[in-house]
């Protein structure tokens, strides 16, 4: 069985979960289960944790209280969250496609080939050029390729559509649907309006 | 296998891309030794019996200065992050972090050594010699940065704070490194301190990468 098949089955629940930094709590008794082919927009106002939340459903900090499971992966599939933070990864001094490989080197080529996705993505005709002087939006292009050269269930993105164009914002959208046909599950946090059906609200307040 | 050459690979271009970063790094390992001349004066016989300890110490600063380049740059671009996600074990990526430093950062001093070798006068058998105990201590030394470097990325401003945390790692390095050029007691001392200049570099290279992973997966973001 080949990786990303198991994928109908998933479902990400969280159990009274609590994040946040230290002693600092801010989102807290968060229930709530994601099933495959459905996602989750994270709302609220600025410093309510939504980056907090993803970066804790990643697995990159601790949880303060409660449970995460991924209901029905096999660990044996290899790691299933993709996570796209405020920072894009991406250095001066590799090209576009160099970047692109090395990501799909480091989480695995399962997903389509490396010049597919930039060209998926509106990149392709600058393929071979420093990274380091894509605009901010090219950049949120660069790492929405990651997401396609390496097939994974769980895509975690942290403000996607910041610093999209209106193209971007509607291949953002596409990319979306088409992950979710497939049974995947998006948690997004976002402050502008994401068009595709099948994506629950999910509003953080100020952690009082 | 393809996320560890991808590492290794990544980092090796971009620090040839940088170019100056290697010139860097080798520019200070010449200048360290050769104004050690004119601090103690033309002295060949004097020169001659320190050179061996200067081209170490010479080398083992030169090392420090990549350090802070080796997991800084890749946190403060969310790379880091990355990694703790990907389809490839942290202490794997340790791996190919150190081979990548040992790459840049001490084989070019190898290469630029016969240069001292020249300003501080040293016969053709010692420098034979030095050359061996190079290649057999450096990769300990570059393990040994690795894992300083990763314990202190998480701490602000921690790039100070690695060389002062390996420095006690070093000393057996520099001690063995130096014994096994300049034998005190006879050549047979000369040929156990290589060999614990071997055994230090192995035992290095095998548990920095899983301390070093562990650092990193310890580390918050």
């Amino acid at each position: 069985m080949t990786r990303g098949q198991a994928q109908l089955r998933l479902s990400l629940e969280a159990q009274g979960l609590a994040c946040g930094y230290g002693e600092t709590a801010l989102a807290t008794d968060l229930s709530f289960t994601v099933p495959s082919g459905s996602g989750l927009l994270l709302r609220g106002p600025n410093g309510a944790g939504k980056s907090t939340l993803l970066l804790t459903l990643a697995g990159l900090l601790q949880p303060l209280a409660g449970q995460i499971a991924l209901v029905g992966h096999d660990p044996d599939d290899g790691p299933a969250i993709h996570h796209c933070g405020h920072r894009n990864a991406v250095r001066a001094r590799l090209t576009v496609r160099q970047t692109l490989d090395f990501w799909a080197d480091i989480n695995g080529r399962n997903g389509i080939d490396a010049a597919a996705a930039l060209d998926r993505v509106g990149l392709a005709r600058i393929a071979g050029l420093d990274a380091g002087y894509l605009s901010a939006g090219q950049q949120r292009r660069l790492v929405l390729a990651r997401l396609l050269v390496s097939r994974r269930p769980v895509w975690l993105l942290d403000e996607p559509s910041a610093a999209l164009d209106a193209d971007g914002q509607a291949l953002l959208e596409a990319l979306l649907d088409a992950h979710l046909d497939a049974g995947g599950i998006a948690i997004i946090a976002t402050h502008d309006a994401i068009a595709v059906e099948r994506l629950r609200t999910l509003t953080l307040g100020v952690a009082a | 296998m393809t996320g560890f050459l991808g590492v290794l690979r990544r980092d090796l271009r971009l620090a040839l891309a940088g170019g100056g970063d290697i010139l860097t790094l080798v520019l200070f390992f010449v200048i360290v030794g050769a104004i050690v001349p004119f601090a103690v004066g033309p002295d060949r016989e004097l020169l001659a019996r320190i050179a061996p300890g200067v081209i170490w110490i010479a080398a083992f600063l030169a090392m420090l200065l990549g350090l802070d380049k080796l997991f800084r740059p890749d946190r403060d671009e969310g790379t880091l992050a990355l990694y703790r996600l990907a389809d490839l074990s942290l202490p794997g990526m340790v791996a190919a972090k150190v081979i990548a430093h040992w790459l840049t950062a001490a084989l070019p001093l190898i290469v630029a050594s016969p240069f001292l070798a020249l300003i501080l006068a040293m016969d053709m058998d010692t420098y034979w010699r030095t050359l061996a105990s190079l290649l057999l201590g450096t990769p300990a030394l570059a393990a040994f940065g690795t894992f300083g470097a990763a314990v202190t990325v998480a701490i602000r401003r921690g790039g100070l704070l690695a060389p002062i945390l390996i420095a006690p790692l070093s000393v057996p390095v520099l001690i063995f490194g130096v014994g096994a050029i300049s034998p005190l007691g006879g050549p047979d001392q000369a040929s156990a301190a290589m060999l614990f200049l071997a055994a230090l570099s192995l035992m290095a290279l095998a548990l920095s990468p899983f301390a070093a992973g562990l650092a990193i997966d310890w580390g918050e973001e």
